[in-house]
């Protein structure tokens, strides 16, 4: 049954902005998006925000709500109280376009610094050979939608704008992991780019990130932790570097 | 001003917007984090009653009791190499030895995310704007030493090993004869027992068991025993909460019996 | 204020799989190249495809081959197809999977470490190469990534990584312009700042996808508005056999939150089935003749065909996707559907939770998320939704050419003449990859022959002003209104099941709406303002909708995705023929064209008595064109 619920949107731009207070209707099973339009299509038409597919899985419609990084298309009205004010606001760690919609385009500067894959230089198109096993845990990581809420909600660059340009976020953090998982990367150095480029040292694994996946992917305990400790192997245990220097341990 | 302050970010004056009670979890971290530190302070400095002989208890916080001060029956086979003081200083056993229980559980990676966000606030809470002009995480000393979190492992493991057999040797009567048990024994078992738990589902025994492998189709048996911690691994927040108090508890038993304050029942 | 200008050897419109396979190719020629996205970079509705991407690699039965994926093809096309598209799909989609795998896709894999491959509707063998449920979004992350290597590549080079080649997100186009019968160029302004840019290129591939925001009931998100079908209309190119339309048969109709989202095949592949209010598995009352010999016609079989495919016909729950679409309008008709007009399918009662999981993860993550429905322990309530268009731009099927206007091309969703009056599910990802190619390679092939031809000043001041021209007027049309109107007309009178009297209707209501559009006027500023971008959306919905009513107004026969009420079944006559439609500047007109005759050596891949159900008698005599 449609009742009515109260919205407070973020209405602005860069150089001013505030939260509106807006009635609006809401039918049973909508999600906090569909409310959005309504209020598009009835009061606010000029209101800018960013959407695709609806159905939580391109990553478009990241916004926080009630201060909580999160995508408007997987946020259930009924997730909230019958009184309660819904307050919706842009992503608060990059810089504002205008309402709920940001320039995210930190993300996609640093989606181009990750050094590529790269492939065995002699495999030919449909020769390659992996185990299930072997590309699981990759998998996990390109589940990822580039929703931007774990970058978002990173305090390391959320809280200090000036780590922004020698840190990468858990979203390419993550994909560095995946590269040096991925059983037919053959680029030697990602673990020491982790650390000395990308900024891994700055990921005090406090998990926000794990937090607000809208694809629960573990990004701390499988992608983040791992590659910390694949970092010590290389640059701080003194055994295993020994060790390496003795065995030329490749390809383990 | 920095941070979701900065001139480029959209406009809003509040710290943050979540209407949940986000700070009731870190307070009740640095509650009983706190109290633990203020309890094992205490006790490591207190250097008795850490040891009922005739029951063959032993707090988890004294052994292996190293210290000249120590009771002979408290020793592993009378091995003592500290002398009982130094400068002047009646050094308590406990002090020789929590550095290695203490230093694994401060590089813990589940124990940073806890002290991190209820000690230093780095962040508080999700999406809760943290207090600090600066930040540069463990990308530097001394947090870098963090890094060293894996021979905290091993030293761990030693420990859990010692405290097992500590666990083991309570099966005895007051005449030194096997097969009987107190309720002391049971404490010391579920500690170790905890402790083992906590160790094996770490994410450095995960990562040396089968993590750090590329391909693990190579390497079936150590594939088997990645899945098994990867399990663990899920569950390690609470292995590491359920075996501190664990630990807690079995020194606050061994200090009461020692005392005198509470008598050890004898199942068998 | 001076205009934004940049010049490029090819622009791709578009940044789905087909546009980003197109724009690759043209780089490594050594072309600089443009790729304009209408939202994100990444985000492309290429990223909803979960089944897979069709390619006979034979991995997982080695029957396989490109014949029998021709074969396929053709008869989920009901012969409608352009053949030599079926064929160069056919031949070259194994490569283009390869070749992702190369680029660093990490397909699911089969016991020998070869990429895995699933069943499908319509495939006789297992033959889609996927990742979990989450194919597409495995292609587009694929092929984002290997742009992201060629331009590290550019910056090593030339210390400029977007040099060579660049992505402009957030930009919509809303010319293609021409200068003495040639392509020039594109118009366009950025949607977060409403400013204008002008690209001049020799040479553009549009690769905009589909139209499915025409419709009121659509699995397309916002973007589906069919851009890419009206500005070449509008250049001059033709469109071909626009009247079919595939309406997905499982889309969500409950709960709202969830609906026109789509259930993917794959549920039925594992198991799935489709029952009706009375309980009843309808599915077997809806085999056609053609199909007979290959689904199941009882549930014994049909089940045990999950487990030994070899011995067993499939269920007709995997029948192709218009048959089982018209089965569920049908049982809904016939009152045996929801109250939301559904039926119901159902995995919670044929297969464990765990394992439901395990193969549909994000099938069941996101009912479950999206609309609390817990897909491993209820059924899930699913009707046609508007999915996919057949036609499109009329391509040379070699180069990707569009027809009639020199250096325009065109790839994926948006071209024509693949699949025929139906597409079969899986083959739109290899569709893209097949054909986004040769868009790029036709690209190359052009610009090395031909040299750009500047922009004339004229074409950038008729462009700007009508950009600027819905701010001018005063108390017009809403654009939101006319849109919601424009649905309602196609939904009603051009859906699932057509006549010829509403079509006229539809026609006649779609040029008054047009003519009303003509008078929109925009609230606000150009600053990210979603009724401004809308207007330009909404022309181009109606061309399409237009060109749609009028193909499907012409065409008397039932076939595939198109349905008439008043001319049930195909009629072997209408096969000879493709709708084609142009635009006159004022209209859409459509004329009849014959369909290119099969030559020998693809005839003779046919039983001709499978042949002699789809072609005349006369046609079956000739035994291929050569």
């Amino acid at each position: 049954m449609a009742r009515s619920i109260k919205l407070r949107i973020w209405r602005g731009d860069s150089t001013d902005g505030g939260l509106k207070d807006v009635v609006v209707e809401a039918n049973e099973g909508e999600v906090v998006l569909d409310v959005i339009h309504r209020v598009q299509a009835t009061q606010m038409g000029d209101l800018a925000v960013r959407w695709n597919c609806k159905a939580g899985k391109c990553g478009s419609c990241s916004m926080e709500i009630n201060g909580k990084p999160r995508l408007a298309c997987m946020t259930q009205v009924a997730s909230f109280g019958e009184e309660e004010t819904i307050t919706v606001t842009p992503l608060r760690a990059f810089p504002i376009i205008k309402d709920l919609v940001t320039d995210v385009s930190f993300n996609y500067k640093k989606a181009m610094e990750i050094p590529a894959y790269e492939p065995p230089a002699e495999l030919a198109p449909g020769e390659a050979r992996m185990e299930q096993i072997d590309v699981e845990r990759s998998q996990e990581f390109r589940k990822c939608i580039e929703c931007f809420l774990c970058q978002d909600v990173c305090h390391v660059v959320r809280d200090h704008e000036e780590n922004k340009k020698s840190f990468a976020g858990p979203r390419f953090l993550m994909r560095m992991a995946e590269l040096d998982f991925h059983p037919l990367d053959q680029r030697k150095t990602r673990k020491q780019e982790a650390q000395e480029q990308h900024g891994l040292g700055f990921c005090n694994i406090t998990k926000c990130c794990t937090e607000v996946c809208p694809e629960h992917i573990k990004i701390t305990d499988n992608a983040l932790i791992p590659m910390k400790e694949r970092v010590a192997d290389v640059k701080y245990d003194p055994v295993r570097w020994l060790g390496s220097k003795i065995r030329k341990r490749e390809g383990l | 001003m920095s941070g979701v302050f900065s001139p480029t970010r959209a406009k809003i004056k509040e710290r943050t917007l979540r209407t949940d009670k986000w700070w009731l979890q870190p307070l009740l971290t640095f509650g009983v984090l706190f109290s633990f530190v203020i309890y094992a302070t205490f006790r490591a400095f207190e250097n008795k009653n850490y040891f009922v002989e005739e029951s063959h208890l032993i707090s988890p916080f004294y052994s292996p009791c190293l210290s000249e001060s120590c009771e002979p029956a408290a020793t592993i086979g009378g091995w003592t190499p500290f002398s009982a003081e130094i400068f002047n200083f009646a050094l308590s056993p406990a002090l020789i030895i929590l550095i290695f229980p203490l230093g694994f559980r401060m590089t813990c990676y589940y124990y940073r995310k806890a002290y991190y966000r209820s000690f230093w606030f780095s962040p508080p809470a999700c999406g809760v704007a943290e207090p600090h002009e600066k930040y540069t995480g463990e990308t530097r000393l001394p947090l870098l030493g963090q890094n060293i979190h894996r021979y905290f492992f091993y030293a761990g493991l030693v420990f859990n090993v010692i405290l097992t057999y500590d666990a083991i040797i309570s099966f005895r009567n007051k005449e030194g004869e096997w097969g009987h048990m107190t309720l002391g024994s049971l404490v010391l078992v579920l500690s170790s027992a905890l402790l083992w738990f906590y160790s094996l589902s770490c994410h450095t025994c995960r990562h040396t068991v089968g993590g750090r492998l590329k391909h693990f189709s190579k390497h079936p048996v150590r594939y088997k025993l990645w899945t098994t911690v990867s399990v663990l691994n899920t569950k390690h927040q609470q292995f590491a909460w359920f075996s501190l108090a664990a630990v807690a508890f079995a020194d606050i038993y061994v200090r009461q019996v020692a005392s005198g304050a509470w008598s050890n029942p004898i199942f068998f | 204020m001076t205009l934004e200008r940049h010049k490029y050897d090819v622009l791709v419109i578009g940044a789905g799989g087909a546009g980003l396979r197109a724009a690759v190719e043209a780089r490594e020629s050594g072309l600089r190249v443009a790729i304009i996205c209408k939202s994100l970079f990444g985000k492309a509705h290429t990223v909803m495809a979960e089944g897979g991407a069709a390619a006979s690699m034979g991995n997982v039965n080695d029957n396989d081959n490109w014949m029998v994926h021709f074969r396929d093809t053709m008869r989920g096309g009901k012969f409608l197809n352009h053949f030599r598209m079926a064929e160069l799909h056919a031949k070259e989609s194994p490569d283009r999977i390869w070749e992702l795998e190369v680029w660093g896709a990490l397909f699911d894999r089969t016991k020998e470490g070869k990429i895995s491959q699933r069943n499908f509707g319509g495939h006789e063998y297992p033959r889609l190469a996927h990742v979990g449920d989450r194919t597409g979004l495995e292609l587009i992350r694929t092929m984002q990534q290997k742009i992201v290597q060629l331009q590290q590549k550019d910056g090593r080079e030339t210390g400029d990584m977007e040099s060579g080649i660049k992505v402009f997100a957030e930009l919509t186009i809303t010319d293609i312009l021409k200068e003495n019968g040639k392509i020039s160029g594109a118009y366009g302004y950025w949607r977060e700042s409403g400013e204008e840019v002008l690209f001049e290129a020799p040479a553009v591939v549009i690769a905009t996808g589909g139209v499915g925001k025409t419709f009121k009931i659509t699995s397309n998100s916002w973007e589906g508005t069919g851009d890419g079908h009206a500005l070449a209309l509008k250049a001059g190119a033709n469109l071909v056999d626009m009247e079919f339309l595939q309406f997905h048969p499982t889309g969500m109709v409950w709960p709202p939150s969830v609906r026109g989202i789509l259930v993917t095949e794959s549920v039925r592949g594992e198991g799935g089935v489709l029952t009706n209010t009375n309980g009843e598995r309808f599915m077997f009352k809806y085999i056609p003749d053609v199909f007979k010999d290959k689904y199941a016609d009882n549930e014994a079989e049909a089940d045990r065909w999950y487990e030994d495919q070899d011995n067993n016909r499939r269920p007709p729950e995997l029948l192709p996707r218009d048959e089982v679409a018209r089965a569920i309008n049908s049982e809904v008709k016939a009152g045996r559907g929801t109250e939301h007009g559904g039926v119901f399918l159902d995995v919670s009662k044929r297969l464990p939770a765990e394992v439901i999981k395990k193969r549909l993860p994000s099938m069941w993550h996101q009912f479950y998320e999206l609309a609390g429905v817990d897909i491993t322990k209820e059924p899930m309530e699913v009707g046609p939704t508007c999915h996919y268009v057949m036609g499109g731009v009329e391509v040379e099927p070699d180069t990707a050419a569009a027809v009639g206007v020199p250096g325009l091309f065109a790839a994926g969703e948006v071209a024509g003449g693949m699949h025929g009056s139906n597409r079969l599910g899986g083959n739109s990802l290899s569709d893209l990859l097949v054909f986004g190619r040769r868009a790029g390679m036709g690209a190359v092939e052009y610009v090395k022959k031909n040299t750009a031809t500047p922009v004339s000043d004229a074409a950038i001041k008729a462009a700007a002003e009508k950009i600027q021209a819905p701010f001018d007027r005063q108390g017009g049309e809403n654009s939101y209104s006319l849109h919601a109107e424009l649905q309602e007309v196609t939904h009603n009178l051009v859906g699932i099941i057509r006549t010829g009297s509403e079509l006229k209707e539809a026609i006649a209501k779609i040029a008054e709406i047009r003519k009303r559009s003509a008078n929109v006027a925009v609230a606000g500023g150009r600053k990210f303002n979603p009724g401004f971008h809308l207007a330009f959306d909404l022309d181009n919905m109606l061309l399409v909708a237009e060109s749609t009513a009028k193909s499907a107004d012409a065409r008397e026969e039932s076939r595939g995705g198109h349905t008439r009420d008043d001319f049930p079944g195909m009629n072997n006559k209408w096969r000879q023929v493709n709708h084609i439609s142009s635009f006159d500047g004022e209209k859409v007109n459509v004329r009849a064209q014959s369909l290119p005759p099969m030559p020998k050596e693809l005839f003779d891949l046919f039983d001709v008595h499978e042949l002699e159900k789809y072609m005349t008698p006369e046609e079956v005599a000739k035994g291929g064109s050569n």
